[in-house]
This record gives C-alpha cells, structure tokens and sequence, in this order.
C-alpha cells in the first residue's frame, strides 16, 4: 500500500523532490475530479491533496473558496467523495492522496468514523488548516488507529514552535509559505530555506511548501530549498475557467509543474 | 496560533496590572458612562402582575450598547501590546461602532468586516462608522452575515498580525477571546449584583439576557454563577420557530461542532457544514454560540430558551410603551421572556433583565416589520 513517504522517496530509495496538485473534489462534478486525478497522476504528480469542500473555508482565499461553494451546491457530501476515491482507487490511482478539509467536516462526521471510512477509500493522512498543532491529539489519534496521518502545518509566525511541531509530525510538514490565506501570489519574500532548516534540525521529515505558488519558476525555487511544492489556486482557477472540460488544461499544467520541481 | 498565545501572554501580564486597569475604570466611568442604572421597571412590574423586573441599562452607555466595554478593554490591551490597528467584525453593528468610536478615541486605525446583508439592515451604523474614522468591509462570502465577517476578520488577521489586534466583539472565537471578552463584560454583573443588593437587600431570583454570541449574558451572569439560588437564563433568537429552519436557536436546535477556533454548539448539518441561520436581529443570527455557555448548558447551571421574531418585536414595543425605553431588538428577546416569566413568579421575587443596547438602530427595521415603508 502506498504511504505519504513515498512521494518523497525515489525509486532507489533516496529522496526526491515531490509535486503536490490539489484539487477540489466535486468542483465542477466528481467525474470531473476523479478524471482530473488520473491526469495528474499521468502528469507527474507524487501527492495529491483532495479538498473536501467546506461551508466556512477560512485559511482559503476567494478562489478556493468559490470553488467550495460551487461543488457543495452541486450537492457534494463526504460520503460522495469517500465513494468516488473508492472508484478511482479501482481505476489504477496510486499515488498518495491526502485530504485537506476543516476540523468540523471529520468532527461533525464522527472523527472515528470518518478516519475509518477514508482508510477504506484509500486515503492515507489529513491536513487540517483549523486545528492547531496544541490540539491536535484528538484528531490525530483517531487518524493514527486507521493507518491515517495528520499533516502539520507551520507559517512564517510559527517560530520556536516549529521545532516542537516538528519533531511530532507526520507525514510531511506542510509550510506555508505566508501569511495569510491561500491564492496566487506574484512574490514570495518568506525565508523560506530558515523556516526548513529549522524543520531539520529536529526531524528528517519531508517540507512541502504551498500558499502563493502558480509559476514553475516558483515552485522549482520553493523545490530547491525544500522536498517538494504543493498548488492549489492555480490549478482551482484552471477548473474555474474551463469547467467539465477542465481535465486536459490541468494534465498540461500539473506536467509543468512536476517538472519543474523534479528537475530543481 | 502565534498571535493567540502572544495575547494571552499579554493579558496575562496586565489584567491585574494596577496602570492597567485604573486606565480602563478611568475609561469605563469617564468615557462610557458606568456604571449603568439597575432600573426598576415599575409600569411593567405593575402590567405583568408578577416578579418585581428591574433592567440593567446597558443600553445608556456610550454608544448605546454593552460592547463599549470589551471594546475599551480590549483596545486598550491592544495599545499596550504595542499594537497600533484594530480590526472587529460586526453583525448589527453596535461592535463596529464601539471599537470605531474607541479606535477614535485612542488614535487607533481601524477596519470592520461586515456581511453585506447586515450592512444593508443596518446602513445608519455603518455610516457612523464612517463618521467615526473607520473603514467598513463589506463581506459577500457564504451568508453575507455575521459568521462571514468573523471569518473574514480572521483571514484578514493571519495576514498582519503584527500592527493588528482582532478586536474580536463576543465570548467566541480561539482561547484566549472567549475569556478575555468574558472578563471586561464581567462588569454588568458586578454592578448589578451590588445595585440589587442596595436597592432590595437581596439577590434576584432570575437573570434574563440575550444570547447570540454570548457576549452580554456571560458578562450579566458572571457574578450570580456562584450563587446557586439565582437563575440564569440565555434567550437565544429562535427566527421564525426552533421547529423551522429559519431559526439562530444554538443550544437547542444545533450539536457540537468545532468552528472559528472553539468547541461549542454549532448549527449545522450531518455533514458537519455550519448551516445559515436566520432571526430578524442581525446581532443574534450566528451559527454557534460562545464556549462557555455550552459549558453553563451542559452543566445545568443555565437554560437557555428560544424567542421567535414575532415574540421579540412584541416586547421591542411592549417595553418602549410601558417604560417609554426602546431596546435593541435583540435585547427585546430577554426583555419577551421575561414578560413570560414575571406573571409566573411572586410579588416579592425579583428579575432582572439585561438591556444589552438601546432601540434606535432598529426602528427602521421594525416599521417595515409591521408593514410600514420608513427610510433610514
């Protein structure tokens, strides 16, 4: 079984750089997220981060968040989405999915049932923007019992906290690139090299970093001083823009990208 | 979470700083006009023919409302932090005008997030915020209300935090705000405890106060919790019916949830997505409720009970004929339940009833409730 490891890990065992496309799941409709998971597998893509839509999405900008609008009022449940991850799964999906969703979402599900029925549709770890690293021991728990691990976040404000955040991270630690919310950004001018030394120097785990990339120039410069770039609006707006035909624009993009990061 | 844990050091060091705090009573007593008259309400005692009803007059502060005093506390915490930029969110916008107004007052740059559903409803205090020096944000995400104007507030914080407090205005939101906004509304039950001491030589049988947040019920219970005889009771706007699904019911129509940064009870659906909540008062239509209500919930030591629309613009006029005292229109659902309670009770039992603010705002409003076209 695949594991979040793995697509940081190369063939010959040593790490490798990592692309991490997210999408929303059922933004503009499930078939189109399940096609758009094959295509960006096809692309290159060694994560994929699945976003759960969310009435209240606060760490999202305005992209994402017109993008959990549109798929909720296209009537989108988790239930739906743990079926269409079964189905993909079936179809020869085998990279490493991770769900990104708000605490009320896994809360008001039932955290046990939920991380239960992720496992079951081939989910393997959880990012949770709204819970922080000091409470996260009743998510994280439950996700554990399942196979499942919880992402942890750190942002340019995190600090002295990183370290501890750090050393009990699964997964990979996501590092957000600045602060804020999500959204393309034209300049990036976190040090972003300090905040993943300072992930080093208490744990080998993998750091992605995400918020504000669309360009491969950028992700390829977030690549070279981390293990891998995660994209999320960029590839939300290609959706946004091109609807039910999304699935070739993104295949293009997600290829580019992964380029990018694979040659940095 | 940063920013968090730098607040709650910081209030740590100053709530019992002595500079600290003979600024806020200086503020408090000079600025906002407290303490507030614990006023008995004779005509309404009288009409009711039961408990004696007494009504704490936030609504004669400064700005015409209980938010002046977390307001103060808090910008005045937030000047001591070395900040120099308040934001706030606001639903009926009696929030936004005290922190715009206390943001004046202290030299403080200020911008309030506004759904604009509210700032429609209530478009003569979004100009007074203007009047006041503050920018006004309207807020279109989600409902246009008061749950997406505290996301928006949020959002806004995670991206400057450090000129910028979060001037947040209920006893919600991540710890410590739940606690800190507790504590600087405290001051509504430390008065009226002492008032109803004076004027009558013992406690009150019951306290009536509004719950949309939870901001002025937590600070008019505070000081009865411990006395156990005293009933506290949160009125929470029901809409059209707890049994419909325009209703802003927390505690009973909602289950526990995990949103904006607390636990508490939240409306929402099996899927655990907040639902859009309804009531005629832009000041009580939030999703959740405050931590430690649901705490007060669980426990037994409060009820919590629902007024429908109907039943508070009843009480908006009842009151503003008996005592000839126009209320918020969310205060009028503490001031509907107590209509009910008091013909229950004895002559010699006593309510007391919070008047978190005062009517004007809501005039407008209740006209056209009743049919009538009136311009802001």
């Amino acid at each position: 079984m695949t594991s979040i490891k793995d697509a940081f890990t190369a063939a010959d065992g040593s790490r490798k750089k990592a692309f991490v496309p997210f999408i929303t799941c059922g933004d503009s409709s499930l078939d189109v997220t399940e096609e758009a998971l094959l295509a960006m597998q096809r692309a290159g893509a060694d994560l994929i981060e699945l976003g759960i839509p969310f009435s209240d999405p606060t760490a999202e900008g305005p992209v994402i968040q017109e993008a959990n609008i549109r798929a909720l009022s296209g009537g989108v449940t988790t239930d739906s989405i743990f079926a269409m991850v079964e189905r993909v799964r079936g179809r020869g999906l085998t990279v490493p999915l991770v769900f990104m969703t708000y605490a009320n979402v896994v809360f008001g599900y039932g955290t046990e049932r939920f991380a239960a029925n992720a496992a079951k549709a081939g989910v393997q770890g959880v990012i949770l923007p709204d819970v922080p690293f000091e409470e996260k021991a009743e998510f994280s728990e439950p996700l554990a019992a399942e196979g499942l691990e919880l992402v942890s976040l750190i942002a340019p404000t995190s600090h002295e906290r990183v370290r501890s955040i750090a050393r009990e991270a699964q997964g990979f630690v996501y590092c957000v690139s600045s602060l804020g919310v999500t959204g393309v950004r034209s300049k990036i001018t976190t040090d972003i090299a300090g905040m993943v030394e300072l992930v080093r120097e208490a744990s080998s785990i993998p750091v992605a970093v995400g918020f504000g990339i669309s360009t491969p120039e950028q992700a390829a410069r977030m690549a070279a001083v981390s293990d891998g770039a995660i994209v999320g609006s960029a590839i939300v707006r290609i959706v946004a823009e091109h609807g039910e035909g999304c699935v070739p624009y993104v295949e293009e993009y997600v290829r580019s990208m992964a380029e990018a990061v694979h040659s940095a | 979470m940063n920013a968090v844990i730098e607040l709650e050091e910081a209030y740590d060091r100053y709530k019992d700083d002595p500079t600290f705090n003979a600024e806020l009573t200086d503020l408090l007593n000079n600025y906002a006009n407290r303490p507030s008259l614990l006023y008995f309400a004779k005509n309404m005692t009288r009409d009711l023919g039961g408990a004696k009803v007494y009504l704490k007059r936030e609504d004669l502060n400064h700005t015409g409302a209980h938010k002046i005093n977390n307001a103060l506390g808090q910008a005045l915490l937030a000047k001591y932090m070395g900040k120099t930029r308040l934001i706030a969110e606001t639903g009926a916008g009696q929030h936004g005008v005290a922190t715009a107004t206390v943001a004046a007052l202290l030299g403080m740059e200020c911008v309030v997030y506004m759904g604009v559903k509210d700032m429609e409803r209530q478009a003569l205090n979004v100009y007074r915020m203007r009047l006041l020096g503050a920018e006004v944000r309207g807020v279109s995400s989600g409902t246009g209300t008061l749950k997406d104007a505290v996301s928006e507030a949020m959002r806004e914080w995670t991206s400057r935090i450090d000129d910028t407090h979060y001037l947040i205005g209920s006893t919600m939101g991540p710890h410590p705000f739940p606690m800190i906004v507790r504590d600087f509304q405290a001051v509504i039950s430390r008065e009226a405890r002492a008032q109803i001491l004076e004027a009558e030589g013992r406690l009150p049988d019951a306290v009536i106060a509004c719950v949309g947040g939870g901001s002025n019920a937590m600070g008019s219970f505070y000081h009865f919790i411990p006395d156990e005889d005293v009933r506290l009771i949160g009125c929470e706007a029901a809409g059209r019916g707890i049994d419909t699904k325009e209703t802003a019911a927390t505690i009973e129509t909602g289950r526990v949830g995990i949103f904006h940064g607390m636990k508490s009870y939240f409306c929402q659906d099996e899927y655990g997505q907040i639902a859009p909540v309804y009531s005629i008062s832009a000041g009580l239509d939030y999703p959740g409720v405050g931590p430690e209500h649901a705490m007060l919930h669980d426990t037994g030591r409060a009820e919590y009970v629902g007024i429908t629309d109907d039943e508070a613009v009843d009480a908006f006029e009842y009151l503003s004929r008996q005592e000839g005292v126009i209320p918020a229109i969310e205060s009028a659902h503490a001031v509907a339940y107590a209509m009910k309670l008091a013909p229950t009770m004895d002559k010699d039992q006593i309510i007391i009833v919070t008047l978190s603010g005062r009517g004007d705002k809501d005039v407008a409003a209740i006209a056209r409730y009743r049919g009538e076209d009136l311009h802001d």
